[in-house]
């Protein structure tokens, strides 16, 4: 079992969740969530003068998946959140360790 | 016959002074329209505070100008250059007086002292804004007071009272000069003995300081757009027969054009010069082409005053670059708004009569004279007062430190928390 956890775009967030639903991905944690990367934020213009924007508003999904669906969540991911421009995010990938069903208790990729 | 002719002068008078009335009413509301501008414009931190700046100085307005500020601004007599010194309202005309007159006496004198003092609150209006954020409260109020006793009625009567610019040939039809350029001017001098707000001009840069609330100041913006058909509309005296209404019905029509030219200039501009379309440069325009067309709202055609009120809105945008350029830190854009299209509205009387000269003339000497006076009384108020808040007080808020309540007490704790947004400071 994985851990993808993503970050992208809030405007791609109902695209990502539709394209993940359709390859069998059965749940998904969203977080609204600010922050940087290599840009550093950006900057904008109030009456002429420049003011940095440090954090930007970004969406951070987390899905747990089994071994054999994390390479498709991943390519899901990047086809569905991608627009090629700065700001599209990142996505990390760990090792789960356990998971459980709180209702059933259930362990393992059954609970999932 | 007779009598019945008495009965006409006597309804013209009492119509020409319920319009003046109904006029001034509508000026006394642009101090709402400055107060929701201002509170829009500032941060947070600082609104209860500068709320309660306007209407204290709004109240003191009405007050000094009252006891001395009217009648030496139209005093019975006087050299031209100094007026005489006499104290509170006279008696308003009997009804013997006006009838005799034959139509010539036609409006209340009282009516008019009305319409003259919210002129004078909203010359101190603009200086409040441009002061905004580090003044301390009771060193403004008392610059006030000499500005709405004193320094505003001196040169108010050079023109208006009859003196040596009204002489001269200077033109000025509802205070492009008189009012706003005289406001701007003492705002000018405040903002220059008074510094910039911390943490505004770091390393040869300069930082943006972004307004807490713009409905607020959109709201304002479109008060004082109303308040100024009383403004530019009340100034032509008189209402009361087809001549005079129709010039009454062109200052409307030509008053809402140049508004509406400084909207679109400046945001046009800002659009070009920014990239984006900044909102509060284009309420600043409405400001702008309202001043620009003040100084002669009537004679222009509607065409004309769109143009005017559109050059006003570019020259405003230009100015305040310019002003945070030269670090003086304008936090509302009074000084362009009111000052820089100020001039331009007196020069460009000259599009439609007038003498260049002339306008050259009362514009150079309503900066003089406001300027000299207002930096030796700004400077004293500091000797003696002091002018500034702490650097600990401003960075925590004047509302707090001045007032001692926050304006949105509920809404978030503003002392000491900084958004991420707001630069370094």
């Amino acid at each position: 079992m994985k851990l993808v956890i993503a970050i992208i775009k809030p405007f791609k967030l109902d695209e990502v969740r539709e394209a993940l639903s359709g390859i069998g991905v059965t749940g998904i944690t969203a977080t609204e969530v600010k922050g940087f990367g290599r840009q550093k934020g950006h900057t904008e213009l109030y009456r002429g003068a420049e003011y940095v924007v440090d954090f930007l508003p970004k969406i951070k999904l987390e899905i747990a998946v089994n071994d054999n669906l994390v390479d498709q969540t991943i390519e899901t991911i990047l086809s569905s959140a991608s627009t090629s421009k700065i700001g599209d995010g990142k996505i990390f990938v760990l090792d789960i360790q356990e998971a459980i069903r709180v209702r059933t208790g259930e362990k393992g990729p059954e609970a999932l | 016959m007779e009598a019945l002719e008495g009965k006409v002068i006597e309804l013209a008078y009492a119509l020409d002074t319920f319009y003046f009335l109904v006029m001034g009413a509508f000026v006394m509301w642009m101090a709402a329209g400055f107060t929701m501008l201002e509170s829009g414009l500032v941060r947070a931190k600082n609104t209860a505070e500068i709320l309660t700046k306007n209407i204290s100085l709004y109240s003191i307005s009405v007050i000094m100008y009252m006891i001395v500020g009217y009648n030496l601004m139209y005093p019975g007599g006087g050299t031209g250059v100094i007026p005489e010194l006499s104290f509170f309202l006279g008696a308003d005309n009997t009804a013997e007086a006006v009838i005799a007159s034959g139509g010539d006496v036609y409006y209340s004198s009282i009516s008019d002292h009305f319409f003259q003092v919210v002129f004078v609150a909203t010359a101190c209006s603009i200086i409040s804004g441009a002061v905004a954020e580090r003044m301390k409260l009771w060193p403004f109020l008392l610059f006030c007071v000499v500005m709405t006793s004193v320094i505003y009625p001196v040169q108010g009567y050079w023109k208006w009272g009859g003196g040596f610019l009204d002489e001269a040939g200077f033109s000025d039809f509802a205070g492009s000069g008189v009012v706003h350029l005289c406001g701007a001017v003492a705002a000018l001098a405040g903002v220059l003995v008074l510094g910039a707000r911390k943490g505004k001009y770091t390393d040869g840069k300069v930082n943006a300081m972004p307004g807490a609330n713009l409905p607020l100041a959109t709201l304002g913006t479109f008060i004082l757009w109303l308040g100024w058909f009383g403004f530019n509309g009340g100034s032509e005296l008189i209402i009361s027969n087809v001549a005079e209404a129709n010039a009454v019905s062109m200052v409307f029509v030509n008053t809402n054009l140049a508004a509406a030219g400084g909207v679109m200039g400046a945001l046009l501009l800002s659009k070009l010069m920014f990239g984006k379309s900044d909102l509060t440069m284009a309420l600043n325009g409405a400001i702008g082409g309202l001043v620009s067309i003040t100084a002669e709202p009537l004679a222009p055609t509607p065409g004309l005053a769109l143009i005017i009120g559109a050059i006003g809105g570019l020259i405003v945008v230009m100015s305040i670059v310019m002003l945070d350029k030269m670090r003086i830190d304008d936090p509302v854009g009074a000084i362009s708004a009111h000052g820089t299209c100020g001039i331009w509205g007196l020069l460009a009387v000259t599009l439609t009569g007038g003498s260049l000269g002339a306008q050259i003339y009362g514009a150079s000497m309503i900066i003089l004279w406001t300027f000299i006076t207002s930096v030796i009384v700004w400077y004293i108020i500091k000797m003696f007062f002091g002018l500034r808040v702490t650097e600990e007080e401003e960075q925590d808020g004047v509302d707090i430190s001045e007032c001692g309540l926050e304006a949105y007490p509920e809404f978030s704790k503003a002392t000491g928390i900084k958004p991420s947004v707001y630069p370094e400071q």
